[in-house]
């Protein structure tokens, strides 16, 4: 098959993906409010976004739990795999099986199962009960992404720390941290932008008093969603658009996702 | 939940526990070797994932099989193979005349029916769409690779619901392809509401995840094997059935699972490109736990979901036994 087949095909696949973004971009640019009909450009939309109290609450919400979630999910799943590794076959498979079992749940199971969980024990579904539920489906993609750095590290390197008199949270941090950091950092990632994206498990363990992006996204989409959202999520893309060029110059081409 | 309880206090409560946890694997992890022994930092996630998901799992469990008093009972289950089955027991007790008005109800089965169908049609397509991207992807002569990867991903970083919201600009009544239609003097077509609609967003939110594992297995191809073929006189056909496909059934095998399981649950794009019109299992769940109430009912659904991914998984395992599928990074 000829390059430009090749490259036709391609192009036409990215074009399929691409479209509602390009959509939703030019939508919240029309002045006015129908979905279909372009009445002239204005930042209209932008300018109301910061003005909408329901909006930048949940933006609020979405970010802190993204970014919260990741972090405890990094430091949990990292100190995890550490011991995963290091156990013996047995409770290494056992642990590896609660570690795969949320992963291999639906989402809408993960999510009823820790409703049901919060509503037994009688406590009240919001914030806090989201971030308990983000950490949780995050932390084994840490796991994941960590593992396989410490199986491709030298089994020696941590003993060699502790016949030399380093405690073991030294030779932890020192030895240990440093080899794995590319799959932690992963990891991390990872976990931001899973949370970030969440939407079904979200949706379960929180309340509709507490909202973020993507449930409140739900609550509007039959009656019409306003071009406010559409601004607030063409100026998150750019936004992350922005911090991929700004990895990716630094990392030079090393472009793995 | 119209218990007002004080947050801070069992959050206090959970954090002593984890600590507990800590100190007592701890203690017995030194007690058994000279020193601590780097197991004892999974224990802190062990203790979490316990209470997390090996729990609420074991509640759906409970809740399947009892009633609403907390009795046990088989119910659930029999009432997901029969959804009139609560109607067709007061007719039993009613007496021989009303006999006739049993009948068994296929609702729910004819759901899960549907939403595999639906999830078999997503993967089929999305294997027939994924699999020459990927293939081109990893070719080497066309040095896209990486920058294409960071392409497919970069769409997903826009909210899915807002992504699939805008679907429905595009294929609605006065949407943009019927006014695109119309301007060309053709007839517009009903794009919406449709089984159609439904499939288009699966397959626009799924594809991504047939591509990443298929392209991942090409490129950890050894491409001195393809040399070799083709020094043996394999013509580019043959190179690709005897060489590269078997090479990266691993790759195509988890971009089945990961289309797959998620499209057998999904439950916002029925409802917004379906219309309502149509069902999937996912909703069906959601709507007996949160619009019925009914979450002995849910629970045995949900097992059932549960159980029915155990079961293909473990089929695809067999397919893959050394799990080398990879997943999306």
């Amino acid at each position: 098959m000829s390059k430009f087949a090749k490259r036709a095909y391609l192009t036409l696949i990215l074009f399929f993906l691409y479209v509602p973004i390009v959509v939703l971009i030019f939508q919240s640019f029309n002045a006015g409010k129908s979905r279909a009909k372009w009445e002239g450009f204005s930042f209209r939309w932008y300018a109301e976004l910061f003005q909408d109290q329901a909006i930048m609450k949940a933006l609020y919400v979405t970010l802190s739990i993204a970014v919260i979630a990741a972090v405890v999910a990094t430091v949990l799943g990292t100190l995890a795999a550490i011991g995963i590794h290091a156990m013996r076959k047995r409770p290494q498979a056992l642990m590896m099986t609660m570690t795969n079992l949320p992963m291999t749940m639906p989402d809408i199971v993960t999510g009823i199962s820790l409703m049901i969980l919060f509503t037994f024990t009688r406590i009240e579904r919001g914030y806090v009960t989201m971030l308990l539920a983000h950490i949780t489906f995050n932390t084994p993609y840490v796991i994941l992404s960590v593992l396989p750095k410490l199986k491709q590290m030298n089994k020696h390197t941590y003993e060699a720390a502790l016949d030399l008199g380093a405690p073991p949270s030294y030779a932890l941090l020192h030895v240990i941290l440093p080899e794995i950091s590319p799959g932690v950092i992963t990891g991390c990632l990872l976990a931001f932008t899973l949370s970030l994206d969440d939407f079904v498990i979200s949706y379960f363990t929180t309340s509709p008093m507490v909202q973020n992006l993507s449930t409140l996204i739900y609550s509007k989409a039959r009656i019409g969603i306003e071009p406010t959202l559409n601004a607030l999520s063409a100026l998150m893309f750019l936004a992350l658009l922005a911090l991929l060029m700004i990895v990716n110059h630094r990392a030079g081409k090393t472009a793995k996702a | 939940m119209s218990q007002n309880l004080n947050l801070p206090a069992w959050l206090v409560w959970l954090f002593l526990a984890l600590l507990a946890a800590f100190v007592v694997f701890g203690i017995i992890s030194v007690k058994r070797s000279n020193g601590i022994k780097r197991s004892f930092f999974a224990s802190p996630y062990a203790v979490w994932m316990i209470l997390f998901t090996v729990v609420p799992v074991l509640l759906i469990g409970y809740y399947s099989l009892t009633d609403a008093s907390g009795a046990f009972t088989l119910d659930n289950f029999k009432n997901f193979w029969d959804s009139n089955y609560s109607v067709n027991q007061l007719y039993a007790q009613m007496g021989p005349e009303y006999a006739v008005l049993i009948q068994r109800g296929t609702v729910n089965l004819g759901i899960l029916l549907y939403s595999l169908w639906m999830a078999f049609l997503c993967t089929v397509i999305c294997l027939a769409l994924g699999y020459p991207a990927a293939y081109f992807m990893a070719d080497r002569q066309l040095k896209l690779g990486s920058t294409l990867v960071v392409l497919f991903i970069i769409p997903m970083w826009m909210n899915f619901l807002l992504r699939t919201v805008a679907w429905m600009t595009l294929l609605e009544d006065q949407g943009l392809i019927n006014t695109l239609l119309k301007s060309l003097g053709l007839h517009g077509a009903q794009l919406m509401y449709n089984d159609g609609a439904v499939l288009l967003g699966m397959v626009y939110n799924f594809l991504p995840f047939m591509v990443f594992p298929i392209y991942t297995s090409l490129t950890k191809m050894d491409g001195k094997l393809l040399e070799a073929a083709q020094d043996l006189g394999a013509n580019h056909v043959h190179t690709f059935m005897r060489v590269t496909m078997p090479l990266s059934i691993p790759g195509i095998i988890s971009g089945i699972t990961m289309v797959f399981m998620p499209s057998v649950t999904t439950f916002f794009i029925p409802r917004i490109l379906g219309g309502g019109n149509t069902m999937m299992f996912g909703d069906l769940i959601e709507n007996r736990f949160l619009t019925e109430g009914n979450w002995n009912v849910g629970s045995a659904l949900s097992l059932i979901m549960m159980v029915l991914i155990l079961i293909s998984l473990s089929i695809l395992r067999k397919a893959d036994p050394e799990g080398e599928g990879g997943g999306i990074v």
